[in-house]
């Protein structure tokens, strides 16, 4: 099969690779753009741990062939940190609320729970749990991630309102 | 989970996504939000050597409510269907319907022609549809047609949908403000296909009522659209015997089969269940 030459931006910067039309997202980002951040997990749309961010919707990358987003702008994990490289709000909560145990679905929670605060800054614990759905954990039972989740909205509040 | 190689398109108008598709015949096929096409691809149940990305086609994108008639592109996402207030005003069936609908991530991407077009019993648009007395708009070759939604499913994957035809668009009458609404699903899991589920819509006056529409899913190997159910209903309080001749009606039409989701017996009853509540739920709304 004749490659395609598929362009990106990811995490801000431009990407660019050639790739067979049956390649997956995912794999085109792990093994052509070798950026790891998201997790192949089930690989058949179920647990999550491959979601990014795709022109603003989460999607799990495991179900998305390249040339559906070529021209797309993507965020992974990575490009949740802040500027100076340190852990970004999302991410700081995750450690200090002990939201992970294995730590093998956290890039794919915290690209959901990055979309999910973009869309809904407030939400209350259950629209949490219903808009976390979509991410499967083997380990923590969700409540610290959830919790995780609902600080890191009280955080980012606290820090949108200081800006004001 | 590699699919076998195909070649990618990326029309960007209708007319050149038809002329890709008359020229590859069966081998081609179209893709909308792939959640239910890449995994049946991955695992190798599908065979295609041309894919049609419809994404750029901006005939097949957005919500129109206009004289008693929502249009809806065949492009437009549950999570568009959920977040459209216009829509949700009109026909908040359908935004209670699209919220059961698989997951977060799911919803971003599936879209309401795929899950209509697709023809998979499990899908819930589908029976949807046929409640609200949907109507399909196919284009093809020849040019453009409507199907209703209650005459296009003919058996498991199965539609009236032409091999060279896409489905553009889809029309829903704004039913009667007023009327009761109600879509219940009952699912293992999230992310999972209904064991049953049913869509109601009732019109009550004078507290009798005078119209009603039920439909089921995944319950037959096509979503089952009920008159004798709605019958049952229309003329009555909506009473407890009414709810009940309206399940056994129901019951009488739909012919689930054993899975993992349980054995023929049990899918009955839980689609009583789930009608029960459907149809009582409905009714409150009503009025």
């Amino acid at each position: 099969m004749t490659k395609m030459h598929v362009k990106m931006t990811v995490n801000g910067e431009a990407a660019e690779g050639l790739a067979e039309p049956r390649t997956l997202l995912i794999h085109f980002l792990r093994e052509t753009l070798k950026i790891k951040g998201p997790h192949i997990g089930c690989e058949t749309t179920h647990c999550g741990a491959c979601t990014v961010d795709l022109n603003g919707k989460s999607v799990k990358s495991c179900t998305v062939f390249v040339g559906q987003a070529n021209g797309a702008e993507i965020t992974t994990v990575e490009g949740l940190v802040n500027a100076d490289g340190s852990l970004g709000v999302i991410q700081e909560m995750f450690r200090e609320h002990h939201g992970l145990q294995c730590g093998f679905c956290t890039p794919g929670m915290i690209t959901r729970a990055h979309r999910l605060l973009q869309e809904n800054p407030m939400p209350t614990e259950e629209e949490v749990r219903f808009g976390m759905a979509g991410n499967l954990c083997r380990c923590t039972g969700y409540q610290n991630i959830v919790k995780a989740i609902m600080a890191a909205a009280e955080t980012l509040n606290a820090q949108k309102e200081a800006a004001e | 989970m590699i699919p076998a190689g195909f070649e990618y398109h990326r029309p960007g108008d209708i007319e050149s996504a038809l002329s890709i598709l008359t020229q590859h015949g069966d081998e081609a096929r179209v893709i909308a939000g792939g959640h239910s096409l890449i995994p049946m691809m991955k695992l190798r149940l599908t065979d295609l050597s041309h894919l049609i990305d419809l994404q750029d086609i901006e005939l097949l994108k957005g919500i129109e409510v206009a004289g008693g008639t929502v249009t809806i592109g065949a492009m437009v996402t549950q999570h568009q269907l959920i977040n459209d207030q216009g829509l949700a005003d009109a026909i908040p069936l359908i935004r209670e319907g699209s919220l059961q609908i698989a997951d977060p991530q799911v919803r971003y991407v599936g879209t309401i022609g795929g899950n209509v077009a697709n023809g998979d019993p499990g899908n819930d648009m589908p029976g949807l549809m046929q409640c609200l007395g949907a109507t399909y708009e196919l284009q093809g070759p020849g040019g453009t047609r409507e199907v209703a939604a209650r005459d296009f499913y003919e058996a498991a994957y199965f539609t009236e949908r032409a091999e060279d035809e896409i489905l553009t668009r889809i029309r829903i009458p704004v039913p009667a403000a007023g009327t009761g609404y109600a879509y219940e699903k009952q699912k293992r899991k999230i992310g999972d296909y209904a064991t049953a589920a049913a869509g109601v819509l009732i019109r009550i006056e004078g507290g009798t009522c005078a119209d009603a529409s039920i439909a089921m899913t995944n319950l037959s190997d096509t979503p089952v659209w009920s008159v004798a159910a709605a019958n049952a209903l229309i003329g009555t309080a909506v009473d407890a015997t009414a709810r009940q001749a309206a399940i056994a009606a129901a019951i009488d039409e739909i012919e689930p089969v054993a899975d993992n989701r349980g054995p023929v017996e049990f899918k009955k009853h839980v689609a009583g269940v789930i009608l029960g509540r459907a149809i009582e739920r409905a009714a409150s709304r009503a009025g």
